[in-house]
Protein backbone atom coordinates (compact mmCIF):
# COMPACT_ATOMS: atom_id res chain seq x y z
CA UNK A 1 0.00 0.00 0.00
CA UNK A 2 1.10 3.18 -0.38
CA UNK A 3 1.81 5.86 1.90
CA UNK A 4 0.05 8.73 1.51
CA UNK A 5 0.51 11.83 3.28
CA UNK A 6 -2.66 14.31 3.95
CA UNK A 7 -1.02 16.82 5.60
CA UNK A 8 1.66 18.02 4.37
CA UNK A 9 3.22 21.62 5.76
CA UNK A 10 6.68 23.10 4.97
CA UNK A 11 7.90 26.19 6.36
CA UNK A 12 4.16 27.33 8.14
CA UNK A 13 4.48 30.73 9.95
CA UNK A 14 1.85 32.88 11.55
CA UNK A 15 3.28 36.84 12.83
CA UNK A 16 1.28 38.55 14.96
CA UNK A 17 3.16 41.87 14.42
CA UNK A 18 6.53 41.26 15.61
CA UNK A 19 5.43 38.10 17.58
CA UNK A 20 6.07 34.54 15.82
CA UNK A 21 3.18 32.21 17.56
CA UNK A 22 4.25 29.27 14.88
CA UNK A 23 7.75 29.81 13.15
CA UNK A 24 8.15 27.76 9.95
CA UNK A 25 6.71 24.64 10.89
CA UNK A 26 7.34 21.88 8.50
CA UNK A 27 5.95 18.12 8.60
CA UNK A 28 3.48 15.86 7.03
CA UNK A 29 0.79 13.13 8.29
CA UNK A 30 0.20 10.05 6.58
CA UNK A 31 -3.59 8.40 5.81
CA UNK A 32 -4.95 6.76 8.58
CA UNK A 33 -2.07 7.92 10.76
CA UNK A 34 -2.55 9.30 14.87
CA UNK A 35 -0.69 11.93 15.07
CA UNK A 36 -0.28 13.55 18.64
CA UNK A 37 0.21 17.51 18.83
CA UNK A 38 1.99 18.24 21.87
CA UNK A 39 3.59 21.49 23.27
CA UNK A 40 3.05 23.65 26.63
CA UNK A 41 0.78 25.96 26.88
CA UNK A 42 1.39 28.99 24.43
CA UNK A 43 3.59 27.05 22.14
CA UNK A 44 1.64 27.85 19.23
CA UNK A 45 -0.64 24.40 19.01
CA UNK A 46 -3.80 26.30 18.49
CA UNK A 47 -2.40 28.78 16.45
CA UNK A 48 -1.12 26.56 14.14
CA UNK A 49 -3.99 24.50 13.97
CA UNK A 50 -5.98 26.78 12.80
CA UNK A 51 -4.28 27.67 10.14
CA UNK A 52 -4.27 24.05 9.19
CA UNK A 53 -8.04 23.59 9.67
CA UNK A 54 -8.93 26.55 7.33
CA UNK A 55 -9.97 29.29 9.83
CA UNK A 56 -6.73 31.70 9.90
CA UNK A 57 -4.30 32.72 7.17
CA UNK A 58 -0.62 32.02 7.57
CA UNK A 59 1.37 34.84 7.08
CA UNK A 60 4.71 32.61 5.56
CA UNK A 61 4.89 29.03 4.29
CA UNK A 62 2.54 26.44 2.99
CA UNK A 63 0.49 23.72 3.59
CA UNK A 64 -2.04 21.24 1.95
CA UNK A 65 -4.82 19.97 4.32
CA UNK A 66 -6.82 16.55 2.56
CA UNK A 67 -5.17 17.95 -1.00
CA UNK A 68 -6.15 21.60 -0.32
CA UNK A 69 -4.18 24.82 -0.61
CA UNK A 70 -4.38 26.51 3.15
CA UNK A 71 -3.96 29.77 1.15
CA UNK A 72 -6.52 29.59 -1.30
CA UNK A 73 -9.10 26.89 -0.68
CA UNK A 74 -9.69 26.62 2.74
CA UNK A 75 -13.80 25.87 2.26
CA UNK A 76 -12.81 22.67 0.50
CA UNK A 77 -10.24 21.95 3.42
CA UNK A 78 -13.72 22.51 5.53
CA UNK A 79 -15.53 20.03 3.85
CA UNK A 80 -13.01 17.35 3.89
CA UNK A 81 -12.17 17.53 7.74
CA UNK A 82 -14.04 16.98 11.41
CA UNK A 83 -13.20 19.47 13.82
CA UNK A 84 -13.79 18.82 18.13
CA UNK A 85 -12.61 20.52 21.06
CA UNK A 86 -12.67 20.24 24.70
CA UNK A 87 -14.37 23.64 24.99
CA UNK A 88 -17.46 24.02 22.30
CA UNK A 89 -18.87 20.52 20.20
CA UNK A 90 -22.05 20.30 20.78
CA UNK A 91 -25.53 22.48 21.66
CA UNK A 92 -25.96 22.04 25.37
CA UNK A 93 -30.16 22.60 24.84
CA UNK A 94 -30.54 20.69 21.58
CA UNK A 95 -31.52 16.81 22.00
CA UNK A 96 -28.79 14.33 21.18
CA UNK A 97 -30.94 13.42 18.18
CA UNK A 98 -31.39 17.29 17.44
CA UNK A 99 -27.30 17.76 17.25
CA UNK A 100 -26.72 15.42 14.60
CA UNK A 101 -29.20 16.22 12.44
CA UNK A 102 -28.14 20.04 12.54
CA UNK A 103 -24.29 19.18 12.09
CA UNK A 104 -25.39 16.70 8.91
CA UNK A 105 -26.78 20.04 7.91
CA UNK A 106 -24.21 21.85 8.31
CA UNK A 107 -21.77 19.30 6.68
CA UNK A 108 -24.38 19.52 3.44
CA UNK A 109 -25.36 15.76 3.83
CA UNK A 110 -28.82 15.05 2.23
CA UNK A 111 -31.82 14.24 4.50
CA UNK A 112 -31.67 10.66 3.56
CA UNK A 113 -28.09 10.13 4.65
CA UNK A 114 -28.17 12.33 8.06
CA UNK A 115 -31.30 9.91 8.87
CA UNK A 116 -29.27 7.16 8.30
CA UNK A 117 -26.06 8.24 9.84
CA UNK A 118 -28.47 9.43 13.06
CA UNK A 119 -29.93 5.96 13.50
CA UNK A 120 -26.65 4.16 12.97
CA UNK A 121 -24.67 6.41 14.96
CA UNK A 122 -27.31 6.12 17.97
CA UNK A 123 -27.28 2.41 17.55
CA UNK A 124 -23.45 2.52 17.77
CA UNK A 125 -23.31 4.46 20.91
CA UNK A 126 -26.45 2.90 22.37
CA UNK A 127 -27.89 5.75 23.23
CA UNK A 128 -30.98 5.01 22.11
CA UNK A 129 -33.01 5.76 25.55
CA UNK A 130 -31.52 9.24 25.63
CA UNK A 131 -31.46 9.97 22.09
CA UNK A 132 -34.35 12.71 23.39
CA UNK A 133 -32.44 14.04 26.23
CA UNK A 134 -30.70 17.36 25.87
CA UNK A 135 -27.19 17.51 25.02
CA UNK A 136 -26.44 19.32 28.44
CA UNK A 137 -28.20 16.43 30.74
CA UNK A 138 -25.40 14.15 29.79
CA UNK A 139 -22.22 13.16 31.51
CA UNK A 140 -18.82 14.85 29.75
CA UNK A 141 -17.60 11.39 28.63
CA UNK A 142 -20.70 10.99 27.07
CA UNK A 143 -20.52 14.15 25.37
CA UNK A 144 -17.27 14.40 24.12
CA UNK A 145 -18.02 10.70 22.44
CA UNK A 146 -21.01 11.68 20.72
CA UNK A 147 -19.31 14.99 19.46
CA UNK A 148 -16.30 12.71 17.98
CA UNK A 149 -18.86 10.97 16.45
CA UNK A 150 -20.79 14.06 15.08
CA UNK A 151 -16.98 15.34 14.14
CA UNK A 152 -17.05 12.37 11.64
CA UNK A 153 -20.56 12.54 10.47
CA UNK A 154 -19.39 13.45 7.00
CA UNK A 155 -16.76 10.86 6.58
CA UNK A 156 -13.75 13.52 6.44
CA UNK A 157 -10.48 12.58 6.08
CA UNK A 158 -8.80 13.88 9.42
CA UNK A 159 -10.13 14.40 12.21
CA UNK A 160 -8.65 17.64 14.71
CA UNK A 161 -8.80 17.05 18.21
CA UNK A 162 -8.14 19.87 20.76
CA UNK A 163 -8.14 18.64 23.81
CA UNK A 164 -10.53 16.15 23.31
CA UNK A 165 -10.53 13.90 26.63
CA UNK A 166 -9.95 17.19 29.36
CA UNK A 167 -11.37 16.46 32.54
CA UNK A 168 -13.10 13.03 31.44
CA UNK A 169 -12.98 9.87 33.61
CA UNK A 170 -10.58 7.56 32.96
CA UNK A 171 -12.74 4.68 32.02
CA UNK A 172 -14.10 6.51 29.15
CA UNK A 173 -11.04 8.46 28.55
CA UNK A 174 -9.60 5.07 27.22
CA UNK A 175 -13.25 4.20 25.55
CA UNK A 176 -12.85 7.71 23.68
CA UNK A 177 -9.17 6.41 22.37
CA UNK A 178 -10.60 3.06 21.33
CA UNK A 179 -12.89 4.42 19.26
CA UNK A 180 -9.96 6.78 17.85
CA UNK A 181 -7.76 3.63 16.97
CA UNK A 182 -11.24 2.35 15.25
CA UNK A 183 -11.37 5.39 13.17
CA UNK A 184 -7.64 5.34 12.14
CA UNK A 185 -8.29 1.65 11.88
CA UNK A 186 -10.40 2.22 8.93
CA UNK A 187 -8.25 4.81 7.32
CA UNK A 188 -9.17 8.47 8.68
CA UNK A 189 -6.24 10.28 10.08
CA UNK A 190 -6.73 11.71 13.36
CA UNK A 191 -4.57 14.88 14.29
CA UNK A 192 -4.84 15.24 18.28
CA UNK A 193 -3.26 17.60 21.02
CA UNK A 194 -3.55 16.44 24.83
CA UNK A 195 -1.99 17.29 28.30
CA UNK A 196 -2.14 13.72 29.56
CA UNK A 197 1.16 12.56 28.31
CA UNK A 198 -0.10 8.75 28.79
CA UNK A 199 -2.58 9.45 25.50
CA UNK A 200 0.52 10.92 24.05
CA UNK A 201 1.96 7.56 24.13
CA UNK A 202 -1.04 5.96 21.96
CA UNK A 203 -0.20 8.03 19.21
CA UNK A 204 1.84 6.62 15.97
CA UNK A 205 3.61 9.83 15.56
CA UNK A 206 3.98 12.46 17.91
CA UNK A 207 5.57 16.28 17.56
CA UNK A 208 6.15 18.63 20.29
CA UNK A 209 6.01 22.20 20.14
CA UNK A 210 8.03 24.85 21.80
CA UNK A 211 8.41 28.74 21.14
CA UNK A 212 6.64 28.08 17.87
CA UNK A 213 8.92 25.80 16.58
CA UNK A 214 8.79 21.60 16.55
CA UNK A 215 11.37 20.21 18.57
CA UNK A 216 11.17 16.96 18.11
CA UNK A 217 9.19 14.81 15.82
CA UNK A 218 9.49 11.08 15.80
CA UNK A 219 7.43 7.68 17.53
CA UNK A 220 7.09 7.78 20.83
CA UNK A 221 9.46 4.97 21.22
CA UNK A 222 12.20 6.31 19.05
CA UNK A 223 11.56 9.82 21.00
CA UNK A 224 12.41 7.88 24.37
CA UNK A 225 15.35 6.33 22.87
CA UNK A 226 16.48 9.67 21.65
CA UNK A 227 15.95 11.37 25.18
CA UNK A 228 17.27 8.11 27.36
CA UNK A 229 14.03 8.33 29.25
CA UNK A 230 11.31 5.97 30.26
CA UNK A 231 7.98 8.05 29.22
CA UNK A 232 6.98 10.43 27.46
CA UNK A 233 6.27 13.16 30.11
CA UNK A 234 9.81 13.05 30.56
CA UNK A 235 10.37 13.77 27.20
CA UNK A 236 8.43 16.47 26.91
CA UNK A 237 9.82 18.12 30.44
CA UNK A 238 13.69 17.75 29.15
CA UNK A 239 12.00 19.98 25.39
CA UNK A 240 10.12 21.97 27.63
CA UNK A 241 13.09 22.83 30.15
CA UNK A 242 15.66 23.00 28.46
CA UNK A 243 14.52 25.97 26.33
CA UNK A 244 14.41 28.33 29.67
CA UNK B 1 -7.52 23.10 61.93
CA UNK B 2 -7.72 21.07 59.60
CA UNK B 3 -11.08 20.17 57.96
CA UNK B 4 -13.76 18.13 59.39
CA UNK B 5 -16.62 16.53 57.01
CA UNK B 6 -19.39 14.71 58.55
CA UNK B 7 -22.08 13.13 56.08
CA UNK B 8 -21.98 15.94 53.64
CA UNK B 9 -25.15 15.95 50.73
CA UNK B 10 -26.22 18.49 48.37
CA UNK B 11 -28.73 17.75 45.40
CA UNK B 12 -29.43 20.47 42.73
CA UNK B 13 -33.36 19.81 41.52
CA UNK B 14 -33.14 15.96 41.41
CA UNK B 15 -29.58 15.53 40.82
CA UNK B 16 -27.87 14.45 44.06
CA UNK B 17 -24.15 16.03 43.57
CA UNK B 18 -22.63 14.83 46.93
CA UNK B 19 -24.23 11.82 48.49
CA UNK B 20 -22.95 11.54 52.58
CA UNK B 21 -19.20 12.63 52.16
CA UNK B 22 -17.11 12.14 55.13
CA UNK B 23 -13.68 13.03 55.52
CA UNK B 24 -10.74 14.41 57.60
CA UNK B 25 -8.02 16.47 56.72
CA UNK B 26 -5.10 16.99 58.90
CA UNK B 27 -3.52 20.17 60.34
CA UNK B 28 -0.97 20.43 57.88
CA UNK B 29 -1.86 18.20 55.08
CA UNK B 30 -1.50 18.38 51.67
CA UNK B 31 -4.99 16.64 50.51
CA UNK B 32 -6.09 16.10 46.83
CA UNK B 33 -9.71 14.85 46.10
CA UNK B 34 -8.89 13.46 42.75
CA UNK B 35 -11.59 12.44 40.51
CA UNK B 36 -13.63 13.29 37.16
CA UNK B 37 -15.81 15.99 35.85
CA UNK B 38 -19.12 15.77 37.41
CA UNK B 39 -17.57 13.98 40.39
CA UNK B 40 -19.10 16.60 43.16
CA UNK B 41 -15.45 18.41 43.51
CA UNK B 42 -16.60 21.78 43.13
CA UNK B 43 -19.63 21.31 44.83
CA UNK B 44 -18.04 20.47 48.33
CA UNK B 45 -15.42 23.15 47.47
CA UNK B 46 -18.36 25.79 47.64
CA UNK B 47 -19.99 23.58 50.76
CA UNK B 48 -16.76 24.11 52.82
CA UNK B 49 -15.75 27.91 51.81
CA UNK B 50 -19.24 28.56 52.92
CA UNK B 51 -20.75 29.89 49.48
CA UNK B 52 -23.31 27.10 49.24
CA UNK B 53 -24.99 25.63 52.36
CA UNK B 54 -25.47 21.64 52.75
CA UNK B 55 -28.77 19.68 52.30
CA UNK B 56 -27.52 17.45 55.06
CA UNK B 57 -24.12 16.49 57.37
CA UNK B 58 -22.31 19.19 58.65
CA UNK B 59 -18.17 20.31 58.87
CA UNK B 60 -15.49 22.39 60.19
CA UNK B 61 -12.91 24.08 58.70
CA UNK B 62 -10.24 25.51 60.87
CA UNK B 63 -11.99 24.86 63.66
CA UNK B 64 -15.24 26.98 63.13
CA UNK B 65 -18.61 25.51 61.67
CA UNK B 66 -19.34 26.55 57.88
CA UNK B 67 -22.86 27.48 58.37
CA UNK B 68 -22.51 29.06 62.47
CA UNK B 69 -19.58 30.36 61.96
CA UNK B 70 -19.38 31.24 58.33
CA UNK B 71 -17.91 34.71 58.87
CA UNK B 72 -14.55 33.44 60.76
CA UNK B 73 -14.07 30.98 57.75
CA UNK B 74 -14.17 33.65 55.55
CA UNK B 75 -11.46 35.15 57.29
CA UNK B 76 -8.81 31.88 57.57
CA UNK B 77 -9.68 30.17 54.03
CA UNK B 78 -8.24 31.32 50.95
CA UNK B 79 -10.16 29.82 47.77
CA UNK B 80 -9.10 29.45 44.43
CA UNK B 81 -12.16 28.71 42.18
CA UNK B 82 -12.12 26.47 39.22
CA UNK B 83 -12.75 29.27 36.29
CA UNK B 84 -10.59 32.41 36.98
CA UNK B 85 -12.63 34.73 38.96
CA UNK B 86 -10.35 37.67 39.31
CA UNK B 87 -11.40 41.40 38.04
CA UNK B 88 -9.70 41.48 34.50
CA UNK B 89 -10.21 44.98 33.60
CA UNK B 90 -7.53 45.21 36.74
CA UNK B 91 -3.72 44.90 36.31
CA UNK B 92 -2.22 42.05 38.45
CA UNK B 93 -0.91 44.77 41.35
CA UNK B 94 -4.81 46.28 41.39
CA UNK B 95 -6.11 42.86 41.82
CA UNK B 96 -3.92 41.80 44.56
CA UNK B 97 -4.00 45.16 46.54
CA UNK B 98 -7.53 45.21 45.98
CA UNK B 99 -7.70 41.39 47.75
CA UNK B 100 -5.02 42.70 50.65
CA UNK B 101 -7.14 45.66 51.29
CA UNK B 102 -10.57 43.84 51.96
CA UNK B 103 -8.83 41.31 54.15
CA UNK B 104 -7.16 44.60 55.98
CA UNK B 105 -4.09 43.63 55.16
CA UNK B 106 -1.41 45.01 53.06
CA UNK B 107 0.92 43.08 49.91
CA UNK B 108 3.70 44.53 52.16
CA UNK B 109 2.53 42.43 55.36
CA UNK B 110 2.26 39.27 53.69
CA UNK B 111 5.07 39.29 50.84
CA UNK B 112 6.92 36.74 52.31
CA UNK B 113 4.01 33.97 51.94
CA UNK B 114 3.67 35.14 48.10
CA UNK B 115 6.85 35.71 47.07
CA UNK B 116 7.54 32.69 45.89
CA UNK B 117 4.70 32.80 43.46
CA UNK B 118 4.14 36.04 43.00
CA UNK B 119 8.13 36.88 41.64
CA UNK B 120 6.94 34.94 38.60
CA UNK B 121 4.86 37.18 37.91
CA UNK B 122 5.78 40.49 39.30
CA UNK B 123 7.49 41.95 36.22
CA UNK B 124 4.18 42.09 34.84
CA UNK B 125 2.39 43.82 37.55
CA UNK B 126 0.60 46.34 35.43
CA UNK B 127 -0.57 44.37 32.72
CA UNK B 128 -4.38 43.82 33.00
CA UNK B 129 -5.75 40.30 33.87
CA UNK B 130 -7.64 39.24 31.07
CA UNK B 131 -4.55 39.98 28.97
CA UNK B 132 -2.91 36.90 31.16
CA UNK B 133 -2.00 33.98 29.50
CA UNK B 134 -3.27 30.94 31.33
CA UNK B 135 -0.48 30.19 33.43
CA UNK B 136 0.06 33.63 34.82
CA UNK B 137 -3.40 34.03 35.55
CA UNK B 138 -3.27 30.81 37.64
CA UNK B 139 -0.24 32.15 39.57
CA UNK B 140 -2.07 35.26 40.69
CA UNK B 141 -5.11 33.45 41.41
CA UNK B 142 -3.56 31.70 43.92
CA UNK B 143 -0.81 34.63 44.98
CA UNK B 144 -4.77 36.37 45.79
CA UNK B 145 -5.38 33.13 47.62
CA UNK B 146 -2.73 33.86 49.93
CA UNK B 147 -2.64 37.20 50.39
CA UNK B 148 -4.98 37.30 54.20
CA UNK B 149 -2.49 34.45 55.68
CA UNK B 150 -5.31 31.70 55.54
CA UNK B 151 -5.02 28.90 57.68
CA UNK B 152 -6.39 26.49 55.25
CA UNK B 153 -6.02 26.50 51.72
CA UNK B 154 -8.98 25.46 48.81
CA UNK B 155 -7.83 25.16 45.36
CA UNK B 156 -10.20 23.40 42.87
CA UNK B 157 -8.95 22.15 40.02
CA UNK B 158 -5.92 24.42 39.87
CA UNK B 159 -4.12 22.60 36.85
CA UNK B 160 -6.89 21.62 34.35
CA UNK B 161 -5.65 22.24 31.01
CA UNK B 162 -2.32 23.62 32.55
CA UNK B 163 0.87 21.85 30.42
CA UNK B 164 2.86 19.16 32.19
CA UNK B 165 5.87 21.06 32.65
CA UNK B 166 3.81 24.03 34.48
CA UNK B 167 1.63 21.80 35.90
CA UNK B 168 4.81 20.31 37.62
CA UNK B 169 6.19 23.73 38.65
CA UNK B 170 2.42 24.31 40.37
CA UNK B 171 2.91 21.43 42.34
CA UNK B 172 6.20 22.24 43.49
CA UNK B 173 5.22 25.73 44.60
CA UNK B 174 2.30 23.99 46.56
CA UNK B 175 4.77 21.60 48.34
CA UNK B 176 6.72 24.73 49.58
CA UNK B 177 3.78 26.32 50.84
CA UNK B 178 3.09 23.79 52.83
CA UNK B 179 5.98 23.85 54.97
CA UNK B 180 4.37 27.23 55.90
CA UNK B 181 1.64 25.46 58.30
CA UNK B 182 -1.11 25.99 55.21
CA UNK B 183 -3.48 23.11 55.01
CA UNK B 184 -4.44 22.51 51.61
CA UNK B 185 -7.25 20.94 49.70
CA UNK B 186 -6.84 20.15 46.39
CA UNK B 187 -8.62 18.48 43.20
CA UNK B 188 -7.70 17.43 40.20
CA UNK B 189 -8.75 15.25 37.57
CA UNK B 190 -5.02 14.31 36.82
CA UNK B 191 -4.24 11.25 38.17
CA UNK B 192 -0.88 11.32 38.20
CA UNK B 193 -0.72 13.96 40.84
CA UNK B 194 -2.37 12.30 43.17
CA UNK B 195 0.88 10.82 44.00
CA UNK B 196 2.44 13.77 45.39
CA UNK B 197 -0.53 14.28 48.00
CA UNK B 198 0.10 13.18 51.42
CA UNK B 199 -3.39 11.36 51.13
CA UNK B 200 -6.11 11.21 48.67
CA UNK B 201 -9.87 10.76 48.28
CA UNK B 202 -11.23 9.18 44.81
CA UNK B 203 -14.09 10.28 44.20
CA UNK B 204 -16.54 9.83 41.43
CA UNK B 205 -20.67 10.48 41.41
CA UNK B 206 -20.45 12.13 44.86
CA UNK B 207 -18.95 9.57 46.35
CA UNK B 208 -16.12 8.69 47.87
CA UNK B 209 -14.53 5.60 47.00
CA UNK B 210 -11.72 5.04 49.09
CA UNK B 211 -9.21 7.30 51.14
CA UNK B 212 -5.56 6.14 51.84
CA UNK B 213 -1.76 7.53 50.98
CA UNK B 214 -1.15 7.23 47.32
CA UNK B 215 0.98 4.19 48.47
CA UNK B 216 -0.83 2.41 50.58
CA UNK B 217 -4.07 3.18 47.78
CA UNK B 218 -2.23 1.01 44.85
CA UNK B 219 -2.05 -2.04 47.30
CA UNK B 220 -5.37 -2.00 47.56
CA UNK B 221 -5.95 -3.71 44.28
CA UNK B 222 -7.07 -7.67 44.38
CA UNK B 223 -5.65 -8.30 40.91
CA UNK B 224 -2.42 -8.40 39.29
CA UNK B 225 -2.03 -6.51 36.75
CA UNK B 226 0.01 -7.63 33.58
CA UNK B 227 1.45 -5.13 30.59
CA UNK B 228 1.07 -6.36 27.20
CA UNK B 229 2.17 -5.21 24.10
CA UNK B 230 1.81 -5.82 20.59
CA UNK B 231 2.53 -3.67 17.79
CA UNK B 232 -0.45 -2.95 16.44
CA UNK B 233 -2.64 -1.40 19.47
CA UNK B 234 -6.05 -1.74 18.31
CA UNK B 235 -5.99 -5.66 17.22
CA UNK B 236 -4.53 -5.98 20.98
CA UNK B 237 -6.74 -4.32 22.21
CA UNK B 238 -9.73 -6.23 20.45
CA UNK B 239 -8.34 -9.53 20.54
CA UNK B 240 -8.00 -8.80 24.68
CA UNK B 241 -11.55 -7.88 25.07
CA UNK B 242 -12.55 -11.06 22.79
CA UNK B 243 -10.60 -13.17 25.04
CA UNK B 244 -12.90 -15.82 27.86
CA UNK B 245 -11.01 -15.22 31.09
CA UNK B 246 -10.06 -11.16 31.05
CA UNK B 247 -11.09 -9.11 33.82
CA UNK B 248 -10.54 -5.95 32.91
CA UNK B 249 -8.65 -4.20 29.64
CA UNK B 250 -7.19 -0.99 29.17
CA UNK B 251 -4.84 1.33 27.21
CA UNK B 252 -1.97 2.30 29.21
CA UNK B 253 0.82 4.52 27.35
CA UNK B 254 2.63 1.94 25.01
CA UNK B 255 0.70 -0.80 27.12
CA UNK B 256 -2.85 -2.36 27.30
CA UNK B 257 -3.04 -3.34 31.77
CA UNK B 258 -4.96 -6.40 31.95
CA UNK B 259 -6.27 -8.66 34.45
CA UNK B 260 -7.50 -12.38 34.19
CA UNK B 261 -10.91 -13.52 35.82
CA UNK B 262 -8.87 -16.46 37.26
CA UNK B 263 -6.57 -16.84 40.38
CA UNK B 264 -4.05 -18.50 38.13
CA UNK B 265 -3.08 -16.74 35.13
CA UNK B 266 -0.79 -18.40 32.46
CA UNK B 267 0.65 -15.65 30.59
CA UNK B 268 1.82 -18.32 28.15
CA UNK B 269 -1.44 -19.40 27.40
CA UNK B 270 -2.56 -15.39 26.83
CA UNK B 271 0.46 -15.12 24.64
CA UNK B 272 -0.11 -18.36 22.03
CA UNK B 273 -3.94 -17.08 21.62
CA UNK B 274 -2.70 -13.63 21.30
CA UNK B 275 0.08 -14.69 18.49
CA UNK B 276 -3.12 -17.10 16.64
CA UNK B 277 -4.78 -13.81 15.93
CA UNK B 278 -1.68 -13.17 13.87
CA UNK B 279 -0.54 -10.05 16.47
CA UNK B 280 2.84 -9.55 15.96
CA UNK B 281 5.91 -8.74 18.66
CA UNK B 282 3.98 -9.80 21.82
CA UNK B 283 5.12 -9.33 25.03
CA UNK B 284 3.43 -10.02 28.60
CA UNK B 285 5.05 -9.31 31.98
CA UNK B 286 3.77 -7.91 35.39
CA UNK B 287 3.59 -4.59 36.37
CA UNK B 288 2.63 -2.12 39.15
CA UNK B 289 -0.96 -0.79 39.61
CA UNK B 290 -0.79 2.95 39.88
CA UNK B 291 -3.79 5.24 41.07
CA UNK B 292 -5.38 5.21 38.19
CA UNK B 293 -5.59 1.43 38.23
CA UNK B 294 -7.29 1.79 41.70
CA UNK B 295 -9.67 4.56 40.56
CA UNK B 296 -10.96 2.28 37.34
CA UNK B 297 -11.02 -1.19 39.23
CA UNK B 298 -13.47 0.91 41.99
CA UNK B 299 -14.97 2.67 39.46
CA UNK B 300 -16.42 -0.72 37.66
CA UNK B 301 -18.44 -1.50 40.75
Amino acid sequence: MKEENVIISKGLTKRFGGFTAVDAITFEVKKGEIFGFLGANGAGKTTAMKMLIGISNPTGGEAMVAGFDVHTQQDAIKKNIGYMSQKFALYDDLTVAENITFYGGIYGLSRKQIREKRTKLIETLGLGEIAHQLVGSLPLGWKQKLAFSVAMLHDPQIVFLDEPTGGVDPITRRQFWEMIYKAADKGTTIFVTTHYMDEAEYCHRVSIMVAGKIEALDTPKKLKEQFEVSSMNDVFLRLARNIE
Amino acid sequence: MGILVENISKSYKNVAAVKDISFEVKPGELYGLIGPDGAGKTTLFRILTTLLVADKGQAKVAGYDVVQDYKNIRHSVGYMPGRFSLYQDLTIEENLNFFATIFGTSIEENYDLIKDVYEQIEPFKNRRAGKLSGGMKQKLALSCALIHKPKVLFLDEPTTGVDPVSRKEFWEMLKRLQQKDITILVSTPYMDEAALCDRIALIQEGKILEIDSPEAIVKKIPKKIYDIYASNMYGLLTALKDFEHAHSVFPFGEFVHYTDKREGFDSNELKIYLENKNLQDVSISLTEPDIEDVFMELSRK
